[in-house]
């Protein structure tokens, strides 16, 4: 069985320049193990989907001061103080979309779907060279789909074939990036036989998961620390 | 007990919302919200992925991955359920979600709304805000009337970055709430210690009233 892996197994999947789709809202349900061993490679010029560049020197945030990024699309930067004063001098690209319209643009990059209208931020200047639509009386936006190369992701549990479950609010963006990338890798807090979890309750059907890695962070009181 | 500006806003909303409503508390006075439902039963939902968001965790509680939109740690309340990001948002834009409530930086005669973009700054963070101006039912606006510098907040047009074409429902105030009209901005009850002409003066727009409210 292949999907399961160590750490270190994933860096050759990850190249320069490709676009990089990462779970995560702050902290919560971001793959921290796997963005670590993006330090150990030496690739670069990486395009960053997430809704923001980490958080407290954790995952994205580390991956950011090592200069790995050269653009970043998400919906909420201004907390990343190093990442504003790196865009300010021109060293780091960033596309902002809302929250949201990030969110389906990467629903629809994983469902075949090549862009699609929302009302929100019309009349705003994130949108005022994009093209606007007027359907019923009501004016839309138009947004493309996103897609990756590839997801980074993290979940609560697989199982030996790849079916995800998640825990509380750290679901966010893992279960779209899963759907919208060439090579999906989720980083789970456990990893369990097959059948052992309730079909009912599986988010992630195991056709999107290409690897599976076993998490070394570990909650403790109000941090993640790492456990070796 | 006396209440401050932010706890007079948050009280004054608190009875705009109908028992059983799904509602999303922006970050500041919108939070405070939930401290004045006197029994009041709404479900909170949170747009990083949730409905029937609890108040904070006891301290050894406390479970990281469970944060609301402003990444603070909570609890949840029975009958919760979790859902990813595009769903939330499909739900917010989808019009499901019953009341938004937001602060803001300006607020012009129409009820168009300036709240995500600090003025003078890079503009580099936007998060679920539009999102929400553009799709809940009802947008209701908390914020105090003056900014810092004592100017009003409700102005004749935006000098501040828009959040979208959707006029808002309601503006609470710490003096009093104002809705928007066809005809102009309209003073729907007032409660501070301004009378209705020191608030005309102080906001510097003409303002609707019915004779009532000026007593």
């Amino acid at each position: 069985m292949g999907i399961i892996v160590s750490l270190e197994e994933i860096r050759h999947v990850l190249k320069s320049d490709m676009r990089i789709l990462v779970g995560g809202f702050g902290i919560s349900g971001t793959p921290l193990s796997v963005l670590d061993q993006v330090l150990h490679t030496d690739i670069e010029n990486l395009e960053i989907v997430s809704n923001n560049l980490g958080d407290n020197g954790m995952g994205l945030h580390k991956v950011f001061m090592e200069g790995k990024i050269k653009k970043a699309i998400g919906s909420f930067f201004t907390i990343n103080k190093e990442a504003v004063v790196a865009w300010s001098k021109g060293e780091l690209e960033i596309e902002l979309l809302p929250q949201g319209t990030l969110a389906e643009a990467i629903r629809c990059g994983g469902a075949g779907i090549g862009g699609f209208y929302t009302k929100t931020a019309v009349g705003t200047a994130l949108t005022k060279d994009k093209e606007i639509r007027e359907i019923d009386g009501q004016r839309y936006v138009f947004e493309k789909g996103i897609r990756g190369d590839v997801a980074l992701i993290k979940a609560a549990k697989a199982d030996k074939l790849g079916n995800l479950v998640y825990h509380t609010t750290a679901r966010n963006f893992n279960p779209v990036m899963a759907t919208a990338a060439d090579f999906v890798i989720a980083e789970v807090d456990e990893i369990v036989d097959v059948g052992e979890l309730d079909p009912e309750h599986i988010v992630t059907p195991h056709i999107y998961v290409d690897y599976i890695v076993q998490s070394t962070y570990i909650k403790e009181g109000s941090e993640y620390v790492e456990v070796k | 007990m006396k209440l401050n500006k932010r706890e007079i806003i948050a009280k004054r909303i608190a009875q705009e919302l109908e028992e059983g409503d799904v509602v999303n508390l922006g970050v500041g006075i919108p939070t405070l919200v939930s401290s004045f439902l006197e029994g009041k039963k709404v479900y909170l939902q949170s747009e990083n992925g949730l409905i029937g968001m609890g108040p904070p965790p006891e301290e050894n509680s406390v479970d990281i991955d469970l944060i609301d939109a402003g990444k603070t740690p909570v609890s949840i309340t029975k009958g919760a359920s979790f859902f990813d990001s595009a769903d939330s948002f499909g739900m917010i834009r989808g019009g499901h979600l019953n009341v938004a409530i937001l602060g803001i930086l300006q607020i012009d005669k129409s009820g168009e709304i300036a709240n995500w973009a600090v003025p003078n700054q890079p503009i580099l963070g936007v998060g679920g805000a539009m999102d929400l101006v553009a799709g809940a039912k009802k947008v209701i606006v908390a914020s105090t009337l003056f900014a810092k510098d004592g100017s009003s907040k409700l102005v004749d047009q935006l000098t501040y970055e828009s959040s979208g074409e959707r006029k808002v429902d309601l503006f609470v105030s710490e003096y009093a709430t104002f809705m928007f009209t066809s005809e102009g901005v309209k003073v729907v009850d007032l409660y501070g210690d301004l009378t209705i002409e020191a608030l005309i003066e102080k906001v510097g727009l003409p303002l609707l009233y019915e004779v009532e409210i000026a007593k």
